[in-house]
């Protein structure tokens, strides 16, 4: 060995010594999201949303490799608080983001902002962190639970629905939404059940309390495989002859097929709200619905939209602080800008860390191919803000 | 209206009393007569929702799924006795819950890899998927009511077996004194299987009757296993009879609480704090119920007293 190649081999060696991991090359992502139980159907279409967004960003955020580590919180906060401190302490990821469940949210969220490190929500809005609970390194990029069933409310009173009964499930997320809808709601809740939750799938004894009440309506939350299964026995019941069906985060991308399979046409027409559709019109979602559907032969649902839209928001941050991830206050003023091109078109990030965005009502409608899907009818809310973020002192 | 409420509850109740027998009925002869704590039953259950879900969707006819599938689950049922439980009945109860919490594991992750990770959306049959009125106008599913004449049908059948035959007075002298079958002769390791097939097919008959209702999805099992162990306590292990009272009285004081505790508790207390404790207190009355059975009766409702 010669003494150039010896002193540029110190000099190396002393330039590592003295940086170590200021400017890593490379930037770790922690995803938690449900990949083991039968509510893994969400979970793999956000990760297959993750993975096509890493796809189309050619796995670089500027100059900077990226790496997506993945935890499955197993539809249980206990087990989502465990995957998320594997992520946080042994493989050492620089942002965590993710999370379909409130309350696996609710549970993890200390693990990652203890650390000081920066915590995004893909999807669960519990109230608590959008409210007094609101931190300065916690963004969520879905909505806030309250803003879509407020949104349905609205939906509700153009409708000129008088009275209506609410079912939902007895959890954060389920009381969040009862508590949106009633919010805009004006007419008068004739009934209101909370089930046991994720235990109670058979409803016969509240569909028995809706007959009796017989009301205009009737809303409903049930996210995951319990949709279907509502559905169906709301249709056997032979309420859906004389009751509407207004639901929020119940009829998806994931569930509709299933409805196809079993012929429930009477799924078909029913109205959501929602802050994003399929049928979106901008070039950003038309990018990301039309590469879903090459890759995956599916439609994306609105977990795989917040997926892949959490990828783009946090690319817009690393890039900003050029790769250095140890720069949090930057990444936290990147982040609170959101400058990027989002799947939901124009929003703004609220002083809360929550967005501030437009609601969709969204109809079942076939598609040219015969294929059932939503389609965008009204825009029910203008750049909404969520009624927490006067709580938020930060 | 609420005379129509109040019987259209009374209906569910049945209903879910009924499901609940034919999931208790093989736990408590599995665990009155053999000794054998098994967690694993509601797994037979979430077999015969899957097994008679995909034979009704391949050939379109319920009744044929009916008939394969119940035979088919039992025919698995008396296969994991045989190379699996049968090692567990000298050991202690603690080592059967953690065999049989494995065989849990084990048929979850394998109808995930088997079947849709999201599970089977079942269709109703054709014929049965309709309401018909009853009285005070109430409109009922006659698929439900289906249910309810199939349980109670089985129930005889059940109790003609028990009483009447002589594999039933093996059953009762079993719950009754163990030892003393094994000192006089008896079979008993064919009387085993024989009973665990009982216990599987009942159980598997109640997945293919849900599956339309609740859809079959992995760990559906574990949802309800708990109740049906409420169940047997409240009985009395072992004793069918025992099984089928406590079923029906469990099914009716879910269904009911869940309908009037509301009402009944704000009689009492103030009408919001009512509303807000109804849906939790509701949904630990069978609980309640079950401390106060062990509470006076501790053998149960029909347990024998020997054991």
């Amino acid at each position: 060995m010669n003494m150039k190649t010896k002193i540029s081999l110190l000099v190396a060696l002393g330039l590592m010594l003295a940086a170590p991991s200021a400017f890593s090359a490379s930037v770790k992502l922690g995803f938690v999201t449900t990949l083991s139980t039968p509510a893994a159907v969400i979970g793999n279409d956000m990760r297959d949303a993750v993975e096509l967004a890493l796809e189309h960003i050619g796995h670089k955020m500027g100059a900077t490799d990226v790496e997506v580590v993945y935890g499955d919180d197993e539809f249980n906060p206990q087990k989502g608080k465990q995957a998320t401190e594997r992520l946080v302490v042994q493989d050492k990821v620089d942002i965590v983001f993710g999370y379909i469940w409130s309350h696996v949210l609710l549970a993890s969220a200390t693990t990652v902002l203890d650390a000081g490190k920066i915590l995004i929500s893909a999807n669960a809005g519990p109230s608590q962190l959008a409210g007094k609970g609101c931190h300065e390194n916690f963004f969520n990029i879905s909505w806030q639970n309250d803003q879509t069933p407020m949104a349905m409310g609205e939906v509700l009173n153009q409708r000129g629905v008088k009275t209506l009964y609410v079912i939902a499930p007895l959890y954060a997320a389920g009381k969040n939404m009862v508590a949106g809808v009633k919010r805009t709601f004006k007419g008068e809740i004739v009934g209101e059940d909370m089930t046991k939750w994720p235990d109670q799938i058979d409803w016969a004894s509240e569909l028995s309390k809706v007959k009796a009440a017989n009301p205009d309506g009737v809303f409903i939350f049930y996210p995951g495989k319990h949709g279907p299964a509502f559905i169906k026995q709301y249709q056997q019941s032979g309420l859906s002859d004389s009751v509407d069906l207004y639901t929020v985060f119940t009829v998806d991308s994931i569930s509709l097929p299933r409805f196809q399979a079993a012929e429930m046409t009477g799924v078909l027409g029913t109205t959501m709200t929602q802050f994003w559709a399929p049928d979106l019109d901008n070039a950003a979602n038309k990018k990301f619905v039309d590469g879903f559907k090459a890759k995956y032969g599916k439609y994306p649902s609105f977990y795989a939209a917040q997926s892949y839209d959490a990828v783009m928001y946090i690319k817009s941050a690393v890039e900003a602080v050029g790769g250095d991830m140890s720069n949090v206050d930057g990444l936290r003023a990147a982040l609170q800008s959101a400058n990027y091109d989002s799947v939901r078109g124009e929003f703004k990030m609220g002083p809360n860390h929550f967005p501030i965005q437009n609601f969709y009502s969204r109809e079942v409608v076939a598609d040219a191919d015969g294929v059932w899907t939503t389609a965008v009818r009204d825009t029910v809310l203008n750049m909404h803000q969520d009624v927490y973020a006067g709580e938020c002192s930060m | 209206m609420e005379w129509a409420l109040l019987i259209e509850q009374i209906l569910n109740g049945i209903q879910f009393g009924v499901l609940l027998f034919l999931l208790a009925a093989g736990l408590t002869l599995t665990f009155g007569i053999m000794d054998l704590v098994n967690l694993a039953h509601g797994t037979m259950y979430m077999l015969g929702a899957f097994i008679g879900a995909t034979i009704f969707l391949w050939t379109g006819s319920f009744i044929l799924a009916l008939l394969l599938a119940v035979p088919i689950v039992a025919g698995i049922g008396i296969l994991t006795e045989i190379t699996t439980l049968r090692t567990l009945y000298q050991r202690h109860h603690l080592d059967q819950v953690l065999a049989t919490f494995g065989l849990i594991l084990f048929f979850n992750e394998l109808v995930q890899v088997v079947w849709p990770l999201d599970g089977l959306t079942v269709p109703f049959p054709k014929y049965l998927d309709s309401t018909v009125p009853l009285m005070f106008g109430i409109e009922y599913s006659v698929y439900r009511l289906m249910i309810i004449g199939s349980g109670l049908i089985v129930a005889v059948g059940m109790w003609a077996l028990v009483t009447k035959t002589r594999l039933g007075m093996l059953i009762r002298a079993g719950a009754t004194d163990r030892t003393m079958i094994y000192a006089l002769g008896t079979n008993i390791r064919l009387l085993f299987t024989l009973v665990f097939g009982i216990g599987t097919a009942l159980g598997a008959l109640a997945g293919v009757l849900m599956a339309p209702i609740l859809g079959a999805n992995s760990g559906m099992g574990e949802q309800i296993i708990i109740i049906a162990f409420v169940v047997i306590v409240i009985g009395g292990i072992g004793s069918v009879r025992g099984c089928f009272i406590a079923a029906l009285i469990t099914g009716l004081i879910d269904s009911l609480g869940r309908s009037f505790l509301d009402v009944i508790l704000a009689l009492f207390i103030p009408v919001n704090a009512a509303e807000a404790a109804a849906p939790a207190i509701s949904s630990m009355l069978i609980y309640i119920f079950m401390t106060l059975i062990l509470f006076f009766k501790p053998q149960g409702l029909f347990g024998s007293q020997t054991q």
